[in-house]
């Protein structure tokens, strides 16, 4: 496998990647690293990790981080229920202290969270930790461990080695910064809105029924409005919804009907100020230069 | 294709990576053997021979956030395509030299040595602003001359830096600590809520089935510096870059930016552990030092790029400026009231405003005082020790 076969399989599963990400991807598969994407909100961060699982036919397995994440969520935790129960049970078969002990510390009791789970399929996963830089610090250090080694050590039973190494992706949205420690164990890329040309690739991909008139313009459009000063910049996803939103109401031609042009905006911007600051007018403007 | 070309005494692909990952460092970009082991690994894995592809693959191991990223491809082509300055020796040698170049004391801080645009900074109006009548103002203007002959290191003791850089310390670390001595009940914690078990066990004969926890209660507001280092606020960039550092390197969330005619994020660079070193390391990142002011711009700047992930309604962004700005003041008013919107508190500090008899009549500075939360004095480190009582109420 080349990075060049990996872009157009991916290509196949309706990914368009460029061409930097792609080589970072198949880095990160090849080497077996764990690959960091950064970039802002609706360029594809985590839609790659769900076609690399679909391209390999591998469990995906998402971890969305959020501040206050701790390990119990995000790797492993005790049964407690189930071995009070077990206690009980043990406490009227008269079994010593050490055997209950290492029965309600065995794995049986043990619940994977989807860290752990990863790294115990016996099939290659797609491990994808989604916006790892909302979870704590500490979270942070939990992962070395397993993003170096692929092990999990748990104090009760020891060192849990990886069956099999997934693929990692996280991604980040800059919300804070990132500890080094991190970083360096990771391959890097920074995936940034798609250039003109990758993006009617992208529309060709998800809606091919689309006229080709009006995919140059709906990306046009899209693409002068990023530049334009908004709060929330539309991103992949809304690009497409607003396509496919065209598309349902029987737009041929975004010049030809400003009026319904100016009602299927909703799917691109996304607050108050942003629809305020989009008039009919700029609107106008944005569908001429799309044009 | 251009022809690649090696130091010359470097002999085998691994040697010249080497050499390659060192230049890398001398530049800011943190490599090291692991990366040096993975790049080998990835050239192993792609066509070696192909300028892009080699381009490519190393940007994704050496590579580790975005501000790097944009100064990839220039370092690549320094030292791969020989478009830098030329070299002569091996990794040793070279990197032997820069070391030498980077402790003498060629990076000075002075005023008006700015390649940027934008004009020399100057209180925007006459007979507006601190300058007016009592004269006080002209005490920048002569300073400024003064530094121009004095080594700024002179001027502010390492004393005096080290104060500056403890008191924010102190001040960062009493926003992050400022927690609740009392626990607060929660699905998740670190620890058991051992009263509230025993109560629910009681109803279930003694046994306790349900494990109720308690936490520690939300972590309090992360801080975020703005500091402006333009000729009229030179004089104090040197203390106020020190206290900068004690609020980053106390506690990770913090984020520091300077700006005069652009806006550059230093937060990196100010976690580096030798105060000297990250200021100089900061002078030289921040061209145009000393140059004009453009607060309005650089705010909407910061609104655009950083505002979105950083500030939120847990936030306290500080601005260190004296309020003069060449930017229009409707661009204050909107910049700031926009990082407002995204519910940080704003507090200004501005050095000027421990003079006797300043009111904040630069267009600039009033245009932004509406919106503040706090508005004080800076031009004494117990001014800055003062912020201490006033943030711990937040």
């Amino acid at each position: 496998m080349s990075w060049q076969t990996l872009q157009a399989d991916l290509s196949n599963t309706g990914y368009v990647a460029s061409d930097d990400l792609a080589m970072a991807l198949f880095l990160a598969v090849t080497l077996g690293k764990p690959l960091l994407l950064e970039g802002p909100a609706g360029v594809g961060k985590t839609q790659i990790a769900k076609s690399l699982a679909e391209l390999r036919d591998a469990k995906l397995i998402r971890l969305q981080c959020y501040e206050g994440l701790d390990a119990s969520h995000a790797i492993y935790e005790w049964n407690y229920q189930r071995q009070l129960l077990s206690i009980r049970a043990a406490a009227e078969e008269r079994k010593s202290s050490a055997e209950v002990e290492d029965h309600i510390f065995s794995e049986k009791f043990l619940l994977q969270r989807p860290l752990l789970e990863a790294i115990r399929q016996d099939k290659q996963a797609v491990l994808l930790i989604d916006e790892i830089d909302r979870a704590d610090e500490e979270f942070e250090a939990y992962l070395l461990e397993i993003l170096s080694d692929f092990q999990i050590t748990i104090p009760e039973i020891g060192t849990i080695e990886a069956t099999t190494r997934p693929y990692v992706i996280l991604t980040a949205n800059g919300a804070r910064d990132l500890s080094d420690a991190l970083r360096r164990r990771c391959l890097y890329n920074y995936v940034d809105y798609p250039d003109r040309r990758t993006e009617m690739a992208i529309l060709a991909k998800r809606c091919p029924a689309l006229e080709d008139r009006l995919a140059e313009q709906i990306v046009g459009f899209v693409q002068a409005l990023r530049k334009e000063e908004l709060e929330k910049k539309p991103g992949i996803a809304e690009m497409l919804d607003w396509a496919a939103a065209l598309a349902g109401l029987g737009v041929n031609d975004l010049a030809d009907d400003p009026e319904q042009t100016q009602a299927t905006l909703v799917c691109l911007l996304k607050t108050e100020r942003d629809r305020a600051a989009v008039p009919r007018e700029v609107q106008q403007r944005l569908v001429g230069k799309a044009a | 294709m251009q022809v690649t070309r090696f130091p010359e005494r470097a002999n085998g692909p691994a040697e010249r990576l080497a050499g390659f990952m060192a230049h890398l460092r001398l530049n800011g970009i943190p490599t090291g053997l692991g990366e040096t082991e993975t790049a080998l690994a990835a050239l192993a894995a792609v066509d070696a021979g192909h300028v892009g592809e080699v381009r490519s693959a190393l940007r994704a191991v050496c590579v580790g956030d975005a501000e790097q990223e944009k100064r990839f491809d220039d370092l690549f082509d320094a030292y791969w395509l020989n478009h830098g300055r030329s070299r002569d020796g091996t990794v040793v040698t070279h990197s032997a030299r820069n070391m030498k170049a980077k402790s003498g004391s060629n990076y000075r801080m002075a005023p008006g040595e700015s390649d940027e645009e934008g004009e020399a900074d100057m209180p925007d109006e006459d007979g507006e602003g601190a300058s007016a009548g009592d004269g006080t103002g002209r005490l920048v203007a002569s300073k400024i001359s003064n530094i121009e002959k004095t080594d700024l290191r002179k001027l502010m003791t390492p004393e005096d830096m080290t104060r500056a850089e403890r008191i924010a310390e102190r001040i960062a670390r009493s926003i992050r600590d400022r927690r609740s001595r009392r626990r607060k009940a929660a699905l998740r914690g670190a620890m058991p809520d051992m009263r509230k078990i025993l109560r629910k066990s009681v109803q279930r004969g003694g046994e306790p089935i349900e494990l109720f926890r308690k936490a520690r209660p939300d972590r309090p507001v992360n801080v975020i510096a703005i500091l402006d280092v333009s000729g009229s606020m030179t004089v104090y960039a040197r203390v106020f870059l020190a206290f900068l550092k004690g609020l980053v390197s106390a506690d990770q969330r913090t984020d520091a930016y300077l700006f005069h005619t652009q806006l550059v994020r230093i937060s990196d660079a100010l976690r580096d552990s030798d105060t000297m070193r990250a200021v100089n390391r900061l002078s030289i990142m921040a061209k145009g030092f000393g140059g004009g002011t453009r607060i309005g711009s650089n705010l909407k700047q910061f609104n655009a790029q950083y505002a979105a992930q950083s500030v939120n309604g847990r936030s306290v962004v500080i601005i260190l400026s004296d309020g003069y700005d060449t930017d229009p003041p409707e661009m204050i008013d909107e910049a700031v009231a926009r990082l407002k919107r995204r519910g940080a508190r704003i507090v200004w500090l501005n050095p000027l405003k421990g003079w006797k008899d300043y009111a904040p009549v630069a267009r600039g500075m009033a245009a932004a005082l509406p919106h503040l939360d706090h508005f004080a004095a800076a031009n004494t480190l117990s001014d800055l020790a003062a912020l201490e009582p006033w943030l711990n109420e937040l």
